[in-house]
């Protein structure tokens, strides 16, 4: 049940880039949870649902974009398929995770600025 | 304001970030790190679900580490009690427990606090006992070199793929109580494919804390980790006295000497000329 302490984080950010730029509502956030990211999608909603109320972000709504995972070689960029051996079968390497695919990130917040 | 027709309207602007929302507690990792890193102290990680064996596999560390002169030091986290630690301390490592309360999982300032009032600086090797869960110490940063994943056989062949975010993170997997073995269903070529499905370039040491069996490999990799830290602090014994809050290397690029497998994206601090407004050094008030 991290997720509750990771709202937390997310609305500390948010209140402190409104305050810097002064603003005087919050309207949307959203964010981007990759699948390998370790959060619940649907965990993390009802963790801001209840977590906003009181703050800034009481009553605004939240995008949550999922990115599904995906591995490829760090050398020839062959993708791994679901499931196999991390490993390219070619070079031998070890796979790389694919950009996105543990992101957990603040990607914007829109707000109204004075 | 608006400007489009002078109204004086409130103007609704779009503020990209694409900020790690773990920014915080990644910032208060990279602080540990450098102070590890300055100090010369190979700091670890150790994770897995409750009853693995993590406090076993250290409690047998004790032993073998007297024999190679390394001073040990470690934090427990439990929900509550002080049984881990205090099993430490009994085994010959100082130890401190840390209790997270309802927290399921140790980030970098609770790890950050713990270690202020334990002189971790005269330690070779400093584990991090992280709470017994397969799931949220995965994406915490805590300032360590390495993870260390313990999974013992009566878990089922199958817990890595079930817990892929675990061991993706994971630098070495321990296999403990294969002692156990006989006694069970277990396959370990089973096991060891699993793991090889969730973690790149996989690593593996299967051991037995009780037999002491596989034991030696598991020093050997921590003498290989240890090594380039081992020899930072010969060349400059002094920065190990330092005290915690005194020693501010710059920033820490040793930690690639350190890590067994670069983790580029674990650690990225690049936000690729998005517009970004970070607070560097104010500590985040965060959790109650």
């Amino acid at each position: 049940m991290h997720e509750y302490s990771l709202v937390e984080a997310l609305i500390t950010r948010v209140e402190q880039e409104a305050r810097r730029r002064q603003a005087l509502r919050v309207h949307a956030l959203s964010v981007r949870v990759g699948e390998l990211a370790g959060v619940d999608p649907e965990l993390f909603r009802t963790a801001y649902e209840t977590f906003r109320e009181g703050t800034i972000c009481a009553g605004v709504p939240l995008t949550v974009k999922h990115v599904p995972a995906s591995w490829s070689c760090p050398r020839c960029e062959t993708p791994i398929a679901r499931g196999a051996i991390l490993r390219c079968p070619a070079c031998d390497a070890p796979a790389r995770l694919d950009e996105g695919s543990d992101a957990l990130t603040l990607d914007g917040i829109e707000m109204e600025v004075p | 304001m608006c400007t489009t027709c002078g109204c004086g309207d409130p103007e609704l602007v779009p503020v990209e970030l694409h900020e790690k929302i773990l920014a915080g507690n990644d910032r208060a990792a990279r602080h540990n790190r450098e102070h590890f890193i300055a100090a010369g102290v190979l700091a670890l990680n150790v994770m897995g679900s409750p009853g693995a064996g993590k406090t076993g596999v250290l409690e047998a560390t004790a032993k073998a580490a007297a024999a190679k002169g390394w001073r040990l030091g470690a934090v427990s986290a439990d929900l509550a009690t002080d049984n881990d630690a205090r099993r430490l301390e009994k085994a010959g490592i100082p130890s401190r427990a840390i209790t997270t309360g309802q927290a399921c999982h140790l980030d970098a300032e609770l790890v950050h606090r713990s270690l202020h009032d334990f002189p971790w600086q005269e330690t070779d090797v400093f584990f991090i006992e992280n709470v017994g869960n397969l799931v949220c110490p995965a994406i915490y940063d805590l300032g360590q070199a390495a993870n260390v994943v313990v999974l013992s056989v009566t878990e089922g062949e199958d817990k890595p793929l079930k817990y892929p975010v675990m061991f993706k993170a994971a630098d070495l997997v321990l296999v403990t109580k294969i002692d156990l073995v006989p006694h069970l269903d277990v396959d370990l070529a089973k096991l060891r494919d699993a793991i090889a499905r969730v973690m790149p370039g996989a690593k593996v040491i299967e051991l037995s804390a009780r037999t002491g069996e596989g034991m030696d490999r598991w020093i050997a990799w921590l003498e290989e980790l240890r090594a380039p830290l081992a020899e930072a602090r010969a060349a400059a014994p002094r920065a190990a006295g330092l005290r915690f809050d005194h020693v501010h290397a710059a920033d820490g690029e040793a930690h690639a000497h350190v890590h067994p497998h670069g983790h580029d994206h674990e650690h990225p601090h690049d936000h690729g000329g998005h517009e970004h407004a970070h607070e560097h050094g104010g500590g985040d008030p965060k959790r109650g």
